[in-house]
């Protein structure tokens, strides 16, 4: 492991984990019998520690997304967080009988916000992510990488203190993502909070990480850890996010070689 | 993250938002409203003009004695005499009165009904299970099934009319929004449970408003399976008691001989039907369609 967390003087670990995965397995019933998607998975992300998980097809990295999110129940070990966690998807999953105002407002309610408090926490959030004046729009009058801004406000709007990301920019063009990966890194700097970022793209996650976690596929394992002190302003185009991407997509590539040669 | 340095990310704030600006003004697409001289021809102009072909084609088949038959086919205008002539007796608005109100009573009776029913069968397995299948083979079963047995059970009466509404309109609302939560997005009902709803909370603020263009669509259908029963329980329980609806007045018409009463009856069940349709029931759909981004224009 590349961070050793110490344990908080009086023991309790609510404090020093955002999330804590200890020996996790995940096996899902395929055509030939129990198929293992993760292996034996171990990671801790630490309160305000931003970790990509990075991984080819298959090295399951959106069912451990899903496991950490509460959505599925592992097959063994435990994962604790501290709280629940928000969790953004690839597809903005806004909801299209909502304004986007609304969509946040939503989130908030679900949290028990006391109603004449909604209107204006929903403001500040879209004025977070610098969409003022947005909150009376539709879901379908807004661009793309504007959709997955709200959808960022609306997951900010749950008030976790672990962001889950599932390959949100995925789908957006390169400019656009550049864009979002800013406004990411700045969110993360002003809120505190913790991001597990899941992608398949290398330059993302060194632009992006303190800490890549690459998985490897079939069962999912952890086959390799990084820590980048490359400091923030990163650029995609950076030397230095070029140099150790090359690095990481090399191994990347040796882990996937390994399935071709049986 | 420490050596963030400050004088960079003092001026990169500004120059993002300046790009953010930039990008979300480039991608966002404004439509303006169509004016009225577009919507005319596109929308009002094509149905007139296909009124006007079949009323040509019909008037032709008269005058040219085609078909020489008045007791066949009346010419369109012996039959707007008769329309005209119920009007000028103040009858018309009573044939059509008895009826709409018969239809959209009973309408709002299967609308009570079939919602909770239809949530029911979409979100408790077993109820699927046992009646679901029933439920879509009723939509198959023509309600004029139901006048006899409805006649025997309930007699002659207005009772007798909202029992075969109610089975004739109740399938189709309740499988419309049992169709409508089938086609909710799996993504809809993760995000809603990350968001905390879940449970009743989940149906009512995620698979209720998801499911609303299906639902609206099974109202839709509803209603024209409410309006054709009806129209089938008027015709078959015809009974001077009663008053005179639409079908009653379709089935006198056909006592009497009178092909001009009959056709009369006919266009003005065709048109309630449709008025319902274009004044309540599309508008919503449009609306419900639009507020998503559902319904593209041009």
């Amino acid at each position: 492991m590349a961070t050793t967390l110490a344990k908080a003087a009086d023991g309790t670990e609510a404090a020093t984990h955002a999330a804590r995965i200890e020996h996790v397995s995940k096996s899902f019933a395929g055509p030939a019998g129990q198929q293992l998607v993760l292996d034996d998975i171990s990671l801790d992300v630490a309160p305000g520690e931003f970790v990509t998980l990075l991984g080819a097809s298959g090295c399951g990295k959106s069912t451990l997304l899903n496991l950490v999110a509460g959505l599925d129940e592992p097959s063994g070990g435990t994962i604790t967080t501290d709280g629940r966690p928000a969790l953004m998807f690839q597809e903005h999953a806004l909801f299209p009988w909502l304004t986007a105002g609304k969509n946040i407002e939503l989130a908030l309610k679900l949290r028990g916000v006391p109603k004449n408090e909604r209107r204006g926490r929903a403001e500040e959030l879209l004025e977070l992510v610098r969409l003022k004046g947005a909150h009376g729009k539709r879901v379908h009058e807004l661009s793309g990488g504007m959709r997955q801004r709200v959808a960022m406000a609306r997951a900010l709007a749950q008030e976790s203190r672990l962001l889950l990301m599932d390959e949100p920019f995925a789908a957006l063009d390169a400019i656009t993502r550049d864009v979002l990966h800013d406004e990411l890194t700045r969110i993360w700097h002003e809120t505190e909070l913790s991001v597990l970022f899941v992608t398949h793209n290398v330059r993302e996650a060194v632009r992006l990480a303190q800490r890549v976690v690459l998985l490897s596929s079939r069962p999912g394992r952890v086959a390799r850890q990084w820590t980048i002190d490359i400091p923030q302003p990163r650029r995609i185009e950076d030397a230095a996010v070029a140099e150790l991407s090359v690095e990481i997509t090399e191994e990347l590539r040796g882990e996937i070689r390994r399935h071709g040669q049986h | 993250m420490a050596s963030t340095d400050t004088t960079t990310s003092a001026k990169d704030p500004g120059d993002l938002a300046g790009l953010e600006a930039g990008l979300d003004a480039l991608e966002t697409v404004h439509r303006g409203r169509k004016p009225f001289r577009r919507t005319f021809t596109e929308k009002i102009l094509p149905p007139v003009v296909a009124v006007a072909l079949v009323l040509a084609v019909w008037q032709a088949l008269v005058s040219f004695r085609i078909v020489d038959d008045p007791t066949k086919l009346p010419s369109p205008g012996a039959v707007w005499d008769v329309v005209h002539q119920a009007w000028l007796q103040g009858e018309l608005l009573g044939y059509i009165w008895t009826s709409v109100s018969r239809g959209l009573l009973g309408f709002f009776f299967a609308l009570l009904i079939g919602t909770p029913l239809g949530l029911l069968v979409a979100r408790v397995r077993f109820v699927r299970a046992a009646i679901g299948p029933i439920l879509s083979g009723l939509q198959s079963l023509p309600s004029v099934a139901w006048v006899p047995p409805a006649v025997i059970w309930l007699g002659l009466n207005n009772q007798m009319m909202y029992a075969v509404i109610l089975l004739g309109a109740v399938p189709s609302i309740a499988n419309g929004l049992v169709s409508g939560v089938d086609q909710v997005p799996p993504l809809f009902l993760r995000a809603g449970r990350t968001l905390g709803a879940t449970g009743l909370k989940g149906t009512w603020h995620i698979v209720l408003p998801a499911a609303l263009p299906g639902y609206v669509a099974g109202l839709k259908q509803g209603w024209a399976f409410s309006w054709r029963s009806l129209m089938a329980a008027e015709i078959i329980a015809s009974f001077p008691d009663l008053g005179v609806g639409l079908g009653q007045l379709l089935e006198n018409g056909r006592n009497a001989s009178d092909m001009a009463m009959v056709f009369e009856a006919i266009l003005l069940i065709l048109t309630v039907g449709i008025a319902i349709d274009l004044l309540i029931f599309s508008p919503l759909e449009r609306w419900v369609l639009r507020s998503r981004g559902l319904l593209v224009k041009d």
